[in-house]
């Protein structure tokens, strides 16, 4: 099988899509120089001689690839995890639901689910020509002034639920937060009651991390959080209820008040940083 | 300015999936529905749009006859007409989808300035409705965004990259897909709900071609088989947690 392979030189995640589309047949790298402009370099993708296109399941390939699928009027599968001939896995949900679903007719058009696969070296790229057609590109790349940490690459996020009260009671959360080095985290709920802003989501439709340590403080678990937190490597869980789905999720538990239970924390913290 | 926007129901799936006994849906018996999140925010931001300057939200999706209820959610927050593309509540592929919907477009007396998307529903999360609805429609098409800007015939979007933001620009009529985080959506007013019971809502009967996506079952995936440490109950709890950070090295 021909597989066609879009890259971004220095991403992860499309080091993860090469490997995948390695295991599908033989593989050409393709990447486009110059501005990104989506429609353009699908029309160039969508031209190449493949019987799969594979990108990585990023902002930018999942959308390349729904540009192709558009061009070609073909299906695409989002977030593939597994491929068996025209039977493929996908992740809904944010990764909460698998499918399997068949996948009609050829090209087969993939992007790989991010950390589901090991990543390649990213080797042999040919650099593909598009024309500017005359559709959206970025036209400029605004730098953010960052404050703080950012909850993307934070080693340790506190977050704070529905159980942290009020926008105010997120002064405790700030503390541990601020006394760890790491930055502050909240699920949703909190956002739509406009408590934090929603850079401090933590979640499917949020920020997904990656920390070391998540402690999540009054947070019962909906999957809707649990798609963003489970990147985490352990997950401290401070809840009242012992029965909260976040328990499933968890690698450690205190079982308590968390407007009690935090500060506690904080003070320890406190003694034996000296 | 006439806007368009398109929703999709979901279920609120709490804390845990559960599949219907065929394992083809999510079983929804004890749940509520809703939008998917980035929808909010496209309904709201059309909102606001057409609260500043004048014109039209029209609200459509494609789903069951139950689908009426997030229409008229929408409609109390200030859409002012819904479109119902009625299905017997059978699953549609991406493909299926955007062609209703652009047939119902079509189907419109007069063409939308702005057709506002979330970047991907909830539940099946293809990324590709909205682009498709605009390459059938011959409209640009910018997708992800966290802030529109509209001016003199033209849509300046902002998407978020990670610590930076890319910039970019669309001619109208064009479609974009956004993101939660565009703006704080308002909870209905009863007023707004009231007036929603009064908004006229077309109901248009669909049935779905062949899929090219064709599901074939759902699978909640393996738990990791985690089973939580207790660390202690209330404040006594407090300097166990330390030793396990320190023991992490995060403290």
């Amino acid at each position: 099988m021909n597989v066609v392979c879009f890259v971004e030189p220095g991403d992860e995640l499309s080091a993860q899509a090469v490997g995948f589309a390695r295991s599908l047949g033989s593989v050409r790298t393709v990447a486009f120089d110059g501005a990104y402009q989506p429609a353009a370099w699908a029309r160039s993708l969508a031209a190449q001689e493949a019987d799969a296109i594979v990108a990585a399941g990023s902002d930018r390939g999942n959308e390349l690839l729904a540009h192709v699928g558009a061009i070609l009027d073909r299906p695409v599968a989002a977030n593939v995890t597994a491929v068996d001939g025209d039977v493929i896995t996908r992740q809904r949900w944010g990764g909460s639901l698998l499918e399997e679903a068949r996948l009609h007719g050829s090209p087969q058009l993939l992007t790989v689910a991010p950390h589901t696969q090991p990543a390649t070296e990213i080797s042999d790229v040919e650099t593909l020509q598009a024309e500017d057609d005359g559709s959206p590109k970025v036209l400029e790349r605004v730098e953010e002034s960052s404050t703080g940490v950012s909850l993307r690459e934070a080693k340790v996020v506190v977050g704070g639920g529905r159980g942290v009260g009020s926008a105010d009671g997120f002064a405790i959360i700030e503390e541990l937060a601020g006394l760890l080095g790491g930055a502050v985290g909240c699920s949703r709920v909190v956002t739509s009651a406009g408590w934090r802003p929603h850079t401090d989501q933590v979640g499917q439709t949020g920020t997904k991390i990656s920390a070391d340590l998540y402690v999540a403080c009054g947070i019962s678990g909906a999957t809707q959080h649990v798609a963003g937190a489970k990147g985490a490597k352990r997950i401290l869980a401070i809840n009242n209820d012992p029965e909260a789905p976040i328990l499933a999720v968890a690698d450690y538990a205190v079982i308590g008040d968390l407007h009690e239970v935090v500060p506690a924390i904080s003070a320890e913290l406190r003694k034996a940083q000296g | 300015m006439r806007i368009l926007v398109c929703v999709k129901r979901v279920p609120i799936t709490g804390g845990k999936m559960v599949l219907s006994e065929d394992a083809r849906a999510l079983e929804t018996k004890h749940l509520g529905f809703t939008i998917s999140p980035h929808e909010e925010c496209a309904v709201e931001e059309a909102v606001r749009i057409v609260e500043a300057s004048g014109g039209e939200v029209v609200v459509l999706t494609l789903g069951p006859a139950e689908a009426e209820e997030q229409l008229r959610d929408c409609m109390a927050i200030g859409a002012d007409r819904g479109i119902l593309l009625e299905t017997q509540g059978e699953e549609w592929d991406a493909q299926a989808t955007a062609g209703a919907i652009v047939d119902a477009i079509r189907g419109e007396p007069e063409p939308f300035d702005l057709l506002l998307f979330g970047n991907e529903s909830a539940d099946a999360a293809g990324y590709q409705v909205g682009i498709r609805v605009a390459h059938a429609l011959g409209v640009p098409v910018v997708t992800g965004l966290k802030k529109i800007e509209l001016g003199e015939g033209r849509a300046r979007c902002e998407r978020d990259v990670g610590g930076a933001r890319d910039v970019s620009e669309a001619p109208l009529p064009a479609l974009l897909t956004v993101l939660e985080g565009l703006n704080l959506p308002r909870y209905p007013s009863v007023p707004g709900r009231l007036r929603a019971k009064q908004k006229p809502l077309a109901r248009t009967p669909v049935t779905p071609p062949a899929p090219q996506l064709e599901m074939l079952r759902l699978l909640v995936p393996e738990g990791q088989g985690k089973e939580a440490e207790l660390l202690g109950e209330g404040a006594g709890a407090a300097q166990r947690v330390v030793e396990v950070m320190q023991e992490l090295g995060v403290a």
